[in-house]
């Protein structure tokens, strides 16, 4: 077996030769600085799992954890629910529709996460327009905080997940045939009774793998939190920054990176043993 | 007639959700016509007081100057050692290279945060905090997957014996790399080559670390612009990018829908 596969490594030599300079890039300048975080958690301020301890008796770790997985579920809740109901749209739509729907999902992807922070501030800040027209029609009598709060970071993370949601379930709901409701519905179910009961069921893979995928990217959030939560919702993200930039605590700072890049991790893998990830976003 | 049929609760659902999505970036551009000198929608007339102010702002140019050439340069290294990872791997074809091409996909799993910090330290130690050097080998690394990814896509499509004809009819490895497989997955070099700008054009996580005190890319100088005093300059730059964007989204499909042509 090893000869044989010595053998092809030699055919293939040019081929190693070719993939090299990316590999050597990913090594000295990914995988490098990732292993010094790791060893940095476990040897600053000195050797030890003391970092570690700090998730289990920091009040403040404690808290930064509960906030991040609370937002990270929320915004998944709301982002399925959004995203299945754009996706089934999508789903039922003819081709043309279909293409236009995608563009308006892929728009956002694409502008940038700092603008669109900067876009929800402005519309929804108290001299924003959002609050001027509460004030108008008298709905409320004075503007109401929507951001620099946990509200505006929810709306935030919401409108940068709901496409991952949407462009995953797409892809799951694509491969189920139309057909199985259309029979479901001539044996004479319900319009509700044939997607509870046929069409549901066949999108938990998609829902399983969207809520994942979006959980997962929420727990590492940064930019729209620290922009949208005005410093009052510390994600561990920016709990990890302020440790770094203003506290200096290389080791907790350290540490709570080792333990979100875990998490994440893990949380890919185990996705990877249930379901093919490639199909699932639909390459 | 085998297709779903929602109802109009439904499809009326889906649509302003739609709205919620790709409408609300907009709002940046009838704000940087504000007469106001905060941040507002205009409110007696339309101005164009801070677009005088960014185009004379030396700053601001300055850091679309060093975001456009740090975004190209580091595209350039990318595509490079990204095309010729993903067609080495394409013809090793074995487990290992499998493993290889999965590994070029970490950058993109990675929460950035974890990366901007252990880059830190890396370049504390190289003395690169605050070079513009440091910024372009760390967006290089991390659009690597953007072109792994669009390239073997493309790659899977073309049939290997097209490379072992050019191999038995005597080509050279360099020969048939530059007259037989790239020109046939071109488009996917290309929309690598534009998610990678893009990435490096929007990166902010990994700049603001390793900026330093004197390196300011367009999203850093935004990001502080925002945190200090939300200045309505900072919607004129928003609106510029937001243009931009679109500009290049446009580009990207034109070659997905030629990609698909390739693919048949």
């Amino acid at each position: 077996m090893r000869l044989a596969s010595r053998d092809k490594m030699g055919k293939h030599t040019v081929y190693w030769l070719i993939v090299l300079p990316a590999v050597l890039m990913l090594v000295l300048l990914y995988l490098v600085p990732l292993g010094n975080v790791l060893l940095t958690s476990v040897t600053d301020p000195k050797p030890g799992l003391d970092n570690y301890a700090l998730l289990f008796t920091s009040a403040s770790v404690q808290r930064s954890l509960v906030t991040t997985v609370r937002i990270a579920a929320i915004t998944t809740g709301f982002a399925l629910l959004l995203g299945y109901g754009v996706a089934y749209a999508m789903r039922a739509a003819s081709t043309r529709t279909q293409r236009l729907m995608l563009v308006l999902v892929l728009l956002p992807f694409w502008i940038s996460i700092l603008v669109r922070s900067f876009a929800w501030i402005a519309l929804l800040g108290t001299q924003g327009p959002l609050n001027s027209a509460l004030v108008a029609w008298g709905i409320v009598d004075e503007p109401v905080s929507l951001v620099r709060n946990e509200t505006g970071v929810l709306i935030g993370m919401i409108h940068v997940m709901v496409p991952y949601a949407v462009l995953t379930l797409y892809a799951n709901m694509r491969g189920i045939d139309a057909g199985l409701v259309s029979a479901a519905r001539s044996l004479g179910a319900s319009r509700w009774q044939a997607f509870r009961l046929v069409f549901l069921p066949l999108t938990a893979p998609g829902l399983v793998g969207a809520g994942l995928l979006v959980f997962i990217l929420s727990l590492g959030f940064y930019i729209t939190p620290a922009l949208l939560g005005g410093g009052k919702v510390l994600m561990i993200a920016e709990y990890v920054a302020v440790q770094i930039n203003d506290t200096l605590r290389w080791g907790l700072g350290t540490m709570l990176a080792t333990t979100l890049m875990i998490a994440v991790l893990g949380t890919l893998w185990t996705l990877s043993r249930v379901v093919d990830v490639k199909r699932l976003f639909g390459t | 007639m085998n297709r779903l049929q929602p109802s109009g609760l439904v499809m009326a659902f889906a649509w302003l959700v739609l709205s919620f999505l790709a409408l609300p970036a907009f709002a940046v551009i009838p704000v940087s016509f504000t007469d106001t000198r905060y941040l507002a929608m205009p409110q007696d007339e339309l101005s164009l007081q801070h677009w005088r102010t960014f185009l004379s702002s030396e700053q601001w140019l300055g850091s679309i100057w060093q975001s456009l050439w740090i975004a190209v340069v580091s595209t350039l290294a990318a595509v490079t050692a990204g095309t010729l990872c993903a067609i080495g791997c394409w013809r090793i074809a074995s487990a290992l290279s499998e493993k290889v091409r999965g590994l070029m996909i970490l950058p993109m799993a990675v929460p950035t945060i974890v990366y901007a910090l252990g880059l830190y330290r890396l370049y504390v130690d190289l003395d690169l905090v605050g070079s513009a050097l440091g910024v372009v080998l760390a967006h290089s690394v991390t659009g690597l997957p953007y072109v792994v990814l669009t390239v073997s896509a493309s790659l899977s499509n073309l049939d290997p014996r097209l490379e072992q004809a050019a191999r038995g009819l005597g080509a050279s490895i360099a020969q048939t790399l530059r007259h037989v497989i790239v020109p046939n997955i071109i488009p996917g070099v290309l929309s690598g080559a534009i998610f990678a700008f893009i990435h490096s054009w929007d990166e902010l996580v990994v700049v603001i670390f390793i900026g330093g005190r004197a390196l300011f890319t367009l999203p850093r100088r935004m990001w502080d612009g925002i945190n200090d005093n939300l200045d309505p300059v900072i919607a004129v730059v928003a609106t510029g990018m937001i243009l931009f964007t679109l500009l290049v989204l446009t580009a990207e499909l034109s070659l997905r829908g030629r990609r698909a042509r390739q693919g048949g």
